[in-house]
């Protein structure tokens, strides 16, 4: 009960945590270029676009870093046993996130945000790109911690049987951290530039600003088609990295619960989860599956059913199949999205192609609403890869039942738990109603560079 | 030779002083500003003069719990646990400012301002205070077992000695708020903030002074007080009298020295402990017992001796950008077009 209860905390903070992380990610990108182009080509609509943007990236920004905190704390409070277990390892990229990362991405924030009429241009545009880089930085040193969790490398157990670092750049040669960073940030480029597109498209559809966000659309389009392209052969990759270490995952996630070689995909099945292993209605895609997974035309896949014999074999009696239906449709939401995703990208390049992108009402009105899709699709993201690793917190080291904190009772949860809902949805409801009132406001009109840099310090920009 | 495990734990110790030294005026100014701002505009100016700063400061905190993490999973694991309900009321504190921080003039509504003002001033009095009942906890003692697990509840938190450098902690950062705020305002608002930092300021002396008595009782055995102790009460004595004085930027040295040797005095007696047990000394966490192993401890020191310096340049040259005293406010309190364009439309 206890661990139960500390699972849905984690899961439902690190969600919540994980709507606001790519948008920050792909935003501060994105805005950066922006402001390039400023640099570049002096003309202002640049630089109030980047303001623009900025503003909705600082919105996202506040939201991000203090559920960031919550993350880092759940550790040691919700899972003392895995801390005390794995911190030796897992411990050092968290701590270096913070020395290269968070405080690179937090300090130059802080000068970007204050510093536009006291720094010389260029050094404040390499403040923003700092910003942008310290956020990749970010989730880098998180994804290789993360990493080590689905597959651990880079230790040997001590004389207590704990695991300890032996090599910190296995930690950052892993094959499952590579692909995972390499997804996560296309993740994050993809929700960044889908944000943008979806508030160009507004504007554009309601003929505001057409001048300017014409130009917001074409860069989001421009960064949104080659990105989707490789995330797709990226996932993919992933997906094959997954079936050599972590088979249990992506044979949940196919539901294959027997051997098969070789393998055809499920395209859509209604059953076939843990009680009715034979699912009632499907529509199968001969050897796409074996193809998927290994690479190969008529690869094989372990069934679920002999990778249980196998794992019982290894380490002993227990239940090692992840959730089926979780794992079933997550990847399929993913999967789907991306396609679609993939579509909208191709059909914005040809309207840009054609320089009809701000006169098309259709693209611009589904461009509005897809900006749903890539929330769903990094929390089903998630959901795979954290779902997929059950029963184990660390793969074959360490269950996840093994790891909440003893000293914690279910009482302590129930309240920490509520108390986070609450918080969150406050903190959701006043980020959304600011989003929405700043992404319609419009910009502000360009009042030039009043007040300038140098002599006495004035109001350091009216923020507060 | 200096172990690495003693040595991380001087790199913790160093982290929370700069934590609190830096973090330490934010605090005092988010829990200050209704006081020192009557207007709307006067409010602004408070919070403005820890606007570019305060996001970087509170990564001191960030970096070392994850730091703990990283050197001592032990103390890491039973501190964290052990505090639960305590560490969640700093978590809400710290979300309520660090979003109110952000969102308190993005709309022009007074029902929403007043309400994250409010927000930010209870977070900035919970956060110092909460983790400074934390802090005093590790010298007290906690009932922590042999398999140094904590078998105490929430009210096993609340010792005399923890609640004293709660309310001590939290009284040096509403002075050092203060002598802030009076460095680096001018006209009304650094006149309040000089009126405030009178009783402010001998509270505080009180409250060092017990501080330091009770540290005494705590530690046993010697009755005579450490060096760092005694700066601390030199330092407080000094910050309160300077409040007094046009010496802006030796009150707020002072008020940091005092919080500094203050948070510094807490580790210097707690070595080689980590964190005490009330149970049994025999199950006190040290920095040997709860260290890492020799290699993730080289690893993390070259990765710190690397990065460490470079980040003191780059925060110490962002306090450097936007140094000096701010303006008084314009006579038209809500005249947002009136003054320099906004950062991101403010």
């Amino acid at each position: 009960m206890t661990n139960d209860l500390a699972r849905w905390q984690f899961a439902t903070t690190s969600i919540y945590h994980f709507i606001f992380v790519p948008v920050t990610i792909g935003l501060a990108f994105l805005v950066a270029i922006l402001q390039t182009a400023w640099y570049r080509n002096d003309k202002p609509e640049y630089r109030r676009l980047a303001r623009f943007f900025g503003t909705l990236l600082i919105i996202n920004v506040a939201v991000g870093v203090v559920t960031g905190l919550v993350q880092e704390f759940e550790f040691g409070m919700n899972w003392s046993a895995y801390s005390r277990f794995v911190g030796d390892v897992f411990g050092a990229p968290l701590a270096m996130e913070g020395l290269a990362a968070f405080f690179l991405e937090s300090t130059f924030l802080g000068l970007w945000l204050f510093g536009w009429d006291r720094l010389p241009k260029g050094v404040h545009l390499a403040c923003i790109w700092l910003v942008a880089i310290g956020s990749m930085l970010s989730a880098m040193f998180i994804l290789a911690a993360n990493s080590w969790m689905q597959h651990p490398v880079g230790y040997v157990l001590n004389s207590h049987g704990q695991p300890e670092l032996n090599s910190i750049s296995a930690l950052f040669t892993n094959p499952t951290f590579l692909w995972g960073y390499v997804h996560v940030i296309l993740a994050s480029l993809v929700t960044g530039s889908l944000v943008m597109l979806a508030v160009s498209a507004w504007y554009l559809r309601k003929q505001r600003e057409v001048e300017l966000f014409r130009n917001s659309a074409r860069l989001s389009v421009i960064v949104l088609l080659p990105v989707i392209v490789l995330q797709l052969f990226v996932g993919n990759k992933l997906g094959e990295i997954e079936t050599k270490y972590q088979p249990m995952k992506i044979a949940a996630a196919e539901a294959q619960w027997e051997n098969c070689k070789p393998c055809s995909f499920s395209a859509f099945q209604i059953g076939g989860g843990k009680n009715d292993k034979t699912p009632s209605q499907i529509i199968e895609i001969p050897h796409l599956l074996s193809v998927l997974a290994t690479g190969e035309f008529n690869g094989a896949v372990e069934g679920l059913n002999q990778l249980q014999t196998e794992y019982e074999h290894k380490y002993g009696p227990g239940n090692y199949v992840p959730d089926v239906f979780i794992q079933y449709w997550s990847m399929r939401l993913m999967a789907y999205l991306g396609s679609l995703i993939l579509l909208l990208a191709l059909w914005g390049a040809w309207l840009l192609h054609r320089g009809a992108l701000e006169r098309s009402r259709w693209f611009l009105g589904i461009s509005m609403w897809a900006v749903i899709t890539p929330f769903i699709m990094n929390t089903a993201g998630w959901l795979l890869t954290e779902n997929g690793r059950q029963p184990w917190i660390v793969q074959g080291l360490m269950k996840t039942v093994n790891a909440n904190s003893p000293s914690v009772t279910s009482t302590d949860i129930w309240i920490s738990l509520i108390a986070f809902v609450l918080i969150y949805i406050a903190l959701g409801a006043a980020d959304l109603v600011l989003m929405l009132h700043y992404a319609r406001k419009g910009l502000d009109r360009d009042v030039g560079d009043v007040g300038g840099a140098g002599g006495e310090a004035t109001l350091p920009a009216m923020s507060y | 030779m200096l172990h690495l495990d003693t040595l991380w734990f001087v790199i913790l110790a160093i982290l929370w002083v700069g934590f609190f030294v830096l973090e330490g005026f934010d605090f005092g100014v988010g829990a200050l500003h209704m006081l020192v701002g009557k207007t709307e505009a006067e409010r602004r100016v408070a919070v403005s003069t820890i606007g570019p700063w305060w996001d970087g400061n509170e990564v001191w905190l960030i970096v070392a719990g994850a730091g703990t993490f990283a050197a001592f999973p032990a103390w890491y694991a039973t501190w964290f646990s052990a505090l639960y309900l305590a560490l969640l009321l700093v978590l809400a504190g710290l979300m309520a400012r660090g979003v109110a921080l952000e969102y308190i003039t993005k709309r022009d509504d007074e029902r929403w301002r007043r309400a994250w003002r409010w927000a930010l001033t209870i977070g900035s009095l919970l956060v110092p205070l909460l983790l400074g009942v934390g802090l005093g906890d590790l010298l007290n003692g906690l009932p922590i077992n042999s398999s140094h697990e904590f078998t105490g509840n929430f009210a096993d938190l609340l010792t005399g000695y923890g609640l004293w450098t709660g309310v001590t902690l939290l009284g040096l950062c509403l002075l050092h708020g203060a002598t802030f705020l009076k460095l680096r305002t001018s006209g009304a608002v650094r006149e309040r903030a000089v009126a405030l930092a009178r009783p402010l300021g001998w509270a505080a002396i009180a409250l060092v002074v017990g501080f330091v008595i009770w540290t005494r009782i705590v530690a046993g055995g010697n009755d005579v007080p450490e060096p760092v102790e005694i700066l601390a009460i030199i330092a407080v004595i000094f910050a309160a009298r300077l409040t007094a004085t046009d010496h802006d930027g030796w009150a707020f040295t002072s008020s940091a020295i005092a919080i500094a040797a203050s948070v510094g005095s807490i580790f210097i007696q707690l070595y080689p402990n980590v964190m005490v047990s009330s149970t049994n000394a025999a199950y006190n966490l040290t920095v040997h017992n709860a260290a890492s192993g020799p290699y993730a401890l080289k690893v993390m020191t070259i990765v710190t001796v690397i990065f460490f310096p470079i980040v003191l340049i780059y925060q110490g040259w962002s306090f450097h950008v936007f140094r000096g005293r701010l303006k008084e406010p314009a006579a038209e309190p809500e005249a947002p077009g009136a003054v320099a364009p906004a950062a991101p439309q403010a």
